[in-house]
């Protein structure tokens, strides 16, 4: 049942607990004498107080008003919200992996470190990188760390007046913002009619002022650079460096490698194509892999692997440094590790394969009743412009993704990315069936008639959902980002 | 590897067929011949759950963890007791399969529950707004530095040696790419040198930041620290534990413009250091300023309460190169966990897990230096954690502890050559008495 639930501050009631300490063991001494009076807190913090009942009761509910892949397809472009194995979730709880401290000798955590080498050896071979890093926690953060790479390869030969980073005009958010916060210029770059990059245009950016460029292959159009080889050889030729947003890699998995497209440095994001859970927006985890030359520049410390014990190698003179304390999220990569075990070279390739085909199976049957820009074979996502449901019926985008709620599917990735208007990016990963797709695209269908047929009906959709739609421009003019208890 | 796959070859065939395509390959003409993989990958065989299980449970089993070692090792990462509510709930696939909230109306369930921490966050730090997460304490650190750069346009940022050192390390990584200089203040007697920050500070320094307790488990003396650096006009920046302040005054009451911190120790388990989760809080007047996701209330189309991500103009998808940070996935459901734990212990069992902390830590202390083997090395008040010299090398010492199941202090002279035999202890409220005890009487070497 899907109810309203109070905040939990709400149902707190005074002496209540949801807790069991032992009683303690050891001889105490008042608190005053251990720590100055002047640093102890005079007001207690108002947490809840509630019982064990009411904890399960409320974070159950809460966790009712959540729609999830376990439910069903969850089409975010961009996203790859395939199904997470629940294999994975029991080998990342294990004690032994749960219960071990960063600090700790390696030598009483060789289990750790061996999986940790061996997944960063998959992943090296995965993507034709000669070594990867385990260390960021998420795609933004292996983007960042990876752009730290292009600054600190080139000041390394004194090549300093590289100050600019290109990325495309269908580049996902983080790009320029990953490229900005390690201090580079952004430059744009179009796309052409095909809806890659514009070789012509891309030439005309080339300068010794050029870092890099930042690419997601496919892009998040879902269409493979075709050119992706002469793209290589410009970037190249002026002396530059080609970075690769894994972000869309599920379309590729043992079917083509970053590597041997040309790219320097690339991230993963483990929590898509690698079936880490989202959690609701993390932890992810965003390996870095890169070529030969930029090896020496990778956070430390490495894993290394000495006879048959495995160590941390901290002596790296050209390493960029650390861009989070340790070694990464840990858990997430014992969840890919279980994965990859899974699916093995075959079960990667026909993920990669499955995924191309149900985005191209879907992209067909819709492309009659959505405008289609880029209307080619795609990758493992595909993007609609709602444009003729905006202009002649006057429902928007948005209004679709709200009604398409009421039909049980979580809406795709909407109003991105820029250069197509009224965007809706869907990707159908390979872990949905054929029925499960057929039942997607009726309901796609028939939102598309309705928005014909009863344009009027969009405008207060959802109607099934425990709130219906929320107001967000009164919650960014007039912030309330906490709970307070109602005035008397 | 089928059982995550479910089209079978007739599926295909007939879905090629709509498609207008004769095979597999074809979906993949777009990719230039040479590129191809003509080859498997090579990674190993797949495996069934039955051996793969096998074969992953073996490798966690040749760890010395927490089921099976006593430990005395925090250094950042803390062994508190976890109730088991925490993994239940947390479990529950429709927290655990979703996506970050875009969609308010199917997502009620996360935003809410970030809501709640967000309201948890500023009742223990006392600050008016939290955001929803970073990915842990030291990039937090970076990301609050970057935050003071341009709040006050110096670049400068002072940072005490008293610091956790992973934190200053990454927050070094990170400075210069935002043109940032970063120096460190010493310390004495185990809390930062308040004359040697008076020298240093100047009006070319954006923040101050401290942390406490400190890497020590020492308490700073934030009221002095709050004022000369607001006098200087640059940020006060403290990093914290949201277990201590259960029991200590909350940073707002020295001015802190941006507390941050790791959440580890609320409800999350030590997970070789990560996944965790970091925290970031600030004044209403640095609202606009601070990066990551921020959830806020508002009605819906009937005046039902919900709610929503919220102040997005700050964000990469929005803003892209001008955001605030380039942040988008953080640590959710670390959030989720610590949430929840929050609302189980609650306003008193909070203190309780605080109070019997500092108690047994405090107690250990004392045992240790009972004996000429340990001198106290500071003589400074501490919560939960405390240094001592060590008579004997602590790498012996640690691999004696070692053989009889302890995973024993942080030897703390690789980061600090200065406090030579240094070795950090901590004491959760998971240590018995016999286990203090006994731990005592192996790192002193008393005779039986």
């Amino acid at each position: 049942m899907i109810r309203l639930v109070p905040p939990i501050f709400e149902t707190s009631v005074p002496g209540r607990k949801g807790y069991s300490l032992p009683e303690i063991d050891v001889p105490c001494e008042k608190l005053e004498s251990l720590i100055p009076e002047g640093m102890l807190r005079k007001d207690k913090a108002e947490l809840p107080e509630v019982s064990e009942v009411d904890v399960v009761r409320h974070f159950t509910r809460l966790s009712q008003l959540n729609f999830a892949v376990d439910e069903g397809l969850y089409p975010l472009g961009s996203c790859t919200m395939k199904y997470n194995p629940k294999l994975n979730e029991d080998m990342a709880k294990l004690a032994g992996f749960t219960g071990i401290h960063p600090l700790q000798d390696p030598t009483t955590v060789q289990g750790a470190l061996a999986l940790m080498y061996e997944l960063s050896e998959m992943l090296a071979e995965i993507t034709g990188m000669k070594a990867v890093s385990l260390q960021p926690a998420a795609g933004a953060h292996g983007e960042l760390t990876g752009i730290m790479i292009i600054k600190a390869y080139h000041e390394n030969r004194s090549d300093t007046k590289r100050t600019k980073m290109i990325v495309p005009d269908t580049a996902h958010g983080t790009n320029p913002a990953s490229s900005s916060v390690a201090g580079f210029e952004v430059v744009e770059v179009k796309s052409n009619e095909r809806g890659n990059v514009d070789l012509e245009a891309l030439k005309a950016l080339m300068s010794d002022e050029i870092a890099g460029i930042m690419l997601t292959n496919p892009n998040t159009l879902g269409l493979f650079e075709e050119e992706i080889l002469e793209i290589a050889n410009v970037i190249h030729n002026a002396g530059g460096l080609l970075y690769y947003d894994g972000a869309n890699a599920n379309a590729i998995l043992g079917k083509t490698r970053p590597g041997d497209m040309g790219f320097d440095v690339i991230h993963l994001n483990l929590h898509k194509s690698f079936s880490t859970p989202h959690g609701g927006g993390g932890p992810g985890a965003g390996p870095v892999g890169v070529c030969e030359k930029l090896v020496p520049f990778l956070p430390a410390p490495l894993i290394i692997k000495k006879d048959d014990t495995y160590e941390f190698d901290y002596d790296r003179p050209l390493s960029i440094g650390k861009v989070r304390s340790f070694y990464g999220n840990f858990g997430v990569l014992v969840r890919a590790y279980t994965y990859i075990r899974t699916m093995g070279p075959e079960g990667l390739r026909s993920a990669a394969e499955n995924a191309v085909l149900n985005a191209n199976y879907v992209q067909a049957l819709l492309k009659k009743h959505y405008v289609l820009d880029f209307d080619r074979i795609c990758k493992h996502e595909f993007v609609l412009s709602g444009k003729k449901q905006h202009n002649q019926y006057g429902v928007s985008t948005l209004d679709i993704a709200k009604r398409l709620i009421d039909y049980g599917f979580h809406p795709p990735t909407v109003y991105f990315p820029l250069i197509v208007e009224e965007a809706l990016m869907i990707e159908p990963p390979e872990s949905e069936s054929k029925e499960e797709l057929d039942a997607f695209t009726q309901a796609m269908i028939s939102v598309a008639n309705e928005a014909e047929e009863h344009p009027e009906t969009f405008k207060d959709a959802p109607y099934k959902t425990v709130v219906s739609r929320l107001d967000e421009t009164l919650a960014a003019r007039k912030p309330v980002l906490r709970w307070t208890p109602e005035e008397e | 590897m089928a059982r995550y796959i479910p089209n079978t070859e007739k599926q295909q065939k007939e879905m090629l067929q709509t498609i207008g395509l004769s095979s597999i390959k074809d979906l993949f003409a777009d990719i230039p011949e040479s590129i191809l993989l003509s080859r498997d990958l090579h990674i190993p065989a797949a495996l069934s759950e039955m051996e793969l299980s096998k074969e992953i449970s073996s490798m966690a089993a040749r760890n010395a963890s927490a089921d099976k070692y006593t430990f005395f090792l925090g250094a950042g990462i803390y062994d508190h007791f976890i109730p088991t509510v925490v993994n239940h709930l947390a479990s529950r696939q429709e927290f655990v399969t979703s996506y970050t909230p875009y969609q308010p109306e199917v997502s009620q369930g996360t935003l809410q529950t970030i809501f709640e921490y967000q309201t948890m966050i500023c009742e223990l730090t006392g600050m008016d707004v939290s955001n929803a997460s970073m990915y842990d304490g030291a990039s937090a650190m970076a990301e609050a530095a970057f935050m003071a750069g341009t709040a006050t346009k110096r670049n400068e940022i002072l940072v005490a040696r008293s610091v956790h050192p992973e934190s200053r390390i990454v927050l070094e990584s990170y400075a210069p790419y935002q043109h940032l200089t970063v120096k460190e203040i010493g310390f004495k007697d185990g809390r930062l040198d308040i004359d040697e920050l008076k020298q240093e500070l100047s009006s070319e320094t954006a923040a101050v930041i401290v942390q406490n307790p400190n890497f020590f488990g020492t308490l700073e003396d934030l009221e002095t620290i709050g004022e000369i650096t607001k006098n200087a006009g640059a940020l006060f920046v403290v990093a914290t534990d949201l277990m201590a302040l259960a029991i200590l005054e909350p940073p707002v009451k020295y001015g802190a413009d941006i507390v941050i911190g790791d959440g580890q120790p609320m409800g999350n388990t030590m997970n070789f250091g990560g996944p965790g989760f970091g925290f970031f809080a600030v004044t209403k007047k640095y609202m606009r300023k601070m990066p990551g996701r921020i959830v806020g209330q508002t009605v819906d189309r009937n005046g039902n309460t919900g709610y929503v991500l919220t102040l997005q103009a700050r964000e990469q998808h929005i803003r892209r190169e001008k955001a605030t940070s380039n942040i988008c996935s953080n640590q959710n459901l670390n959030l989720v966990m610590a949430t929840i734990y929050m609302t189980l212990m609650g306003k008193e069992g909070l203190r309780e897990v605080a109070e019997t902390s500092l108690q047994k830590a405090f107690y250990t202390k004392k045992l240790l230096t009972e004996t000429s083997k340990f001198k106290a090395t500071f003589d400074t008040p501490f919560f939960r954690e405390f240094v001592v010299t060590s008579e004997e090398d602590p790498t012996l010492l640690n691999k004696r502890l070692f053989k009889e199941g302890i995973i024993g202090g942080f030897d703390l002279s690789c980061h600090y050559p200065d406090l030579k035999n240094g070795w950090l202890v901590a004491v959760t409220e998971k240590r018995t008495q016999e286990e203090i005890q006994r731990f005592v009487k192996i790192a002193r070497g008393d005779q039986a």
